[in-house]
């Protein structure tokens, strides 16, 4: 289990090292000097300001020794400064870093929750009015955009019912500590979490489905039956146990969309998060924030996409066997 | 063929998707005829709700820009983004997985690593990065597109070539002497062309889906009236305007799910054994 991990943890760092690389070849590729570029453009900036951060960054320098520079900082954990915000990129993003957590760790429970629950009811169900009401729904969640069902999800439940704030993190100003706190927290997440979750349950519902209905053909579920075990049992001990494993491998992959979701989604509630950060970057042309918060998005793909394969190793003996 | 329409026809979710499909490509092709003043133009007071005024149908926005126009012009812009950005990626992933699946060993391992980068980036984040670099352009968003979404094609076609290389067909081709590039092209790649033809249906929804969430972030051509692009433009006006976020979004829903439908339709009509399964 060791040698696993840290085979996988090499792996990310060289994936890690690959982006940092890419970022890189980005800067230099973008139309303009890679020193305006790092800037953010800024209109004022003065031929004085782009010597010094040219020397800076070393950017009189040979193309590889700009390279090795580059990452030599990133590996130092220097991200650069986003000279539009005046802070360290890295400080702006550990700043921002606790409430995406929030949101996408919430949006997946939520999700994986759901859709586990909502595929195996519609496969029990399989051919009736059930299945097809949560099929049906399971296809337009997963065709509707995310950031307009957010806004609809706005309009209703915080503009016309007025049930649930849709707007921020917390109520500004209120002052709450405590418990207090968390509810008012809470209230803003329900929002957000739940509209992000709703894309990944229809992927989870229509996987634990498919799934579910082509382990059910299997001997061993023939054998359960034959031995007089309850259908309510069988589905939930048998069946489900088994159709489940594809469904978490499909859950690790899909971290990195959860990622693309939250910039979206944060960019709708105005939640002070990275994919906020990362809007905001846009819009200022903010490009060193912009590759800062791409790189720690990727990094945090990298580190879920770990934790499950060492989840799934676990839930499933049978894989040490087979690898 | 007519079997294929037989079993496509079947499927009825894939029979409304096709209609859906057909409307939408009619109201983008009709939309230079039907409104040929240009979507940008101001054409009456802001804020008109719409069905109140028979002229403009869906109202106006803000800037008292036609809706409805707006809507029509933007559908080309969508179709022709999904369906490009999912030529160019299929023409990247392609090549990939035959060569990958056809050598295995060495070229194999080097070509899927290649792969596997791309799917463990956020693809959404690269998009942005890439779209916000390279400036906001039709061509930027098309080749974005394509380049976060090749690898599941690289994956489908490596298992698809790995299986089909061991079959007696292709042998009989390598005994009789052709090339590499002859049996990749002549002998294996028609073969798995209904799988590439479902998934890229799938593909043409999910670009559409991408364009219009970069759009949205103010990523968009600002030469091309998107829906995207309409619902940014609405999101700060809500609260007065519903209208103006809430058509092109059901817009977007419908062509996505459309598309999807007749994916699942060609599914049904190109895999007959294999969709028959889990059903």
């Amino acid at each position: 289990m060791a040698r696993f991990i840290a085979g996988r943890l090499l792996k990310a760092i060289v994936i890690l090292i690959c982006i940092t690389i890419l970022n890189f070849f980005l800067i230099h590729a973008a139309p303009g000097d890679p020193a305006a570029v790092m800037a953010g453009e800024a209109g004022e900036t003065d031929a004085v300001f782009l010597q010094q951060l040219r020397e800076r960054f070393g950017l009189d320098q040979p193309l590889y020794m700009q390279l090795f520079i580059y990452l030599k900082s990133v590996v130092q954990l220097d991200l650069g400064y986003s000279y539009r915000q005046q802070f360290p990129v890295l400080d702006l993003i550990a700043d921002r870093l606790p409430a995406t957590l929030l949101l996408s760790l919430s949006a997946f429970v939520i999700s994986l929750g759901l859709g586990i629950l909502a595929g195996a009811v519609a496969s029990a169900r399989q051919g009736r009015w059930s299945d097809t009401l949560i099929s049906m729904v399971a296809l337009i969640f997963y065709a509707t955009p995310l950031f307009w069902l957010a806004l609809m999800a706005v309009l209703l439940f915080s503009v016309q019912l007025g049930w649930l704030p849709g707007f921020g993190y917390e109520t500004v100003g209120a002052g709450y500590t405590g418990i207090a706190r968390a509810l008012d927290i809470l209230s803003h997440l329900v929002l957000p979490a739940l509209t992000l979750g709703l894309f990944f349950m229809a992927v989870y519902v229509r996987m634990t489905r498919a799934s579910m209905l082509e382990v059910n053909t299997m001997d061993f579920v023939k054998t359960a039956k034959a031995k007089g075990l309850r259908p309510g049992v069988i589905q939930r001990r048998h069946v489900l146990r088994n159709a489940l494993l594809p469904v978490v491998t499909l859950a690790g992959l899909q971290a990195g969309q959860l990622v693309g979701g939250a910039v979206l989604i944060e960019t709708v509630f105005a939640w002070p998060g990275i994919g906020r950060l990362m809007f905001e970057a846009l819009s200022q042309r903010d490009y060193n924030l912009l590759l800062g918060v791409f790189v720690i998005s990727a990094a945090m793909v990298l580190l879920f996409n770990l934790i499950t394969d060492v989840l799934y190793r676990v839930v499933d003996p049978r894989i040490r066997v087979t690898s | 063929m007519k079997d294929f329409w037989k079993r496509f026809a079947r499927n009825k979710g894939a029979v409304i998707g096709l209609v859906i499909l057909v409307a939408v490509i009619a109201l983008s092709a009709a939309a230079p005829f039907l409104f040929p003043k240009s979507p940008w133009a101001m054409v009456q007071r802001p804020f008109i709700p719409p069905f109140t005024m028979d002229k403009f149908l869906l109202g106006t926005d803000p800037m008292g820009r036609d809706l409805a126009s707006g809507l029509a012009h933007g559908a080309s812009v969508s179709l022709l983004v999904g369906l490009v950005s999912t030529v160019v990626s299929l023409l990247i992933g392609i090549p990939i997985g035959a060569l990958a699946g056809y050598f295995g060993g060495w070229v194999d391992d080097v070509l899927m690593r290649f792969t596997e980068f791309f799917q463990s980036v956020p693809s959404f984040a690269l998009a942005v990065v890439l779209v916000a670099i390279f400036q906001p352009s039709i061509t930027s968003i098309v080749i974005a597109i394509a380049i976060v979404s090749w690898p599941p094609v690289a994956r489908l076609l490596r298992g698809e070539v790995m299986s089909l290389k061991s079959r007696e067909f292709v042998e009989a081709a390598v005994l009789s002497g052709q090339t590499h590039a002859t049996i990749i092209w002549r002998q294996i790649l028609p073969n798995t062309l209904s799988p590439i033809i479902v998934l890229a249906s799938m593909m043409v929804a999910a670009a559409i889906l991408i364009e219009s969430s970069l759009s949205f972030l103010g990523l968009g051509d600002r030469n091309v009236m998107s829906w995207g692009y309409i619902i940014g433009a609405g999101r700060t006006v809500i609260r007065q305007a519903w209208w103006v976020s809430f058509f092109p979004g059901a817009a977007i829903l419908l062509t996505v799910l459309a598309l999807n439908l007749i994916g699942e339709g060609l599914n049904d009509a190109l895999n007959p054994r294999l969709s028959r399964r889990g059903k």
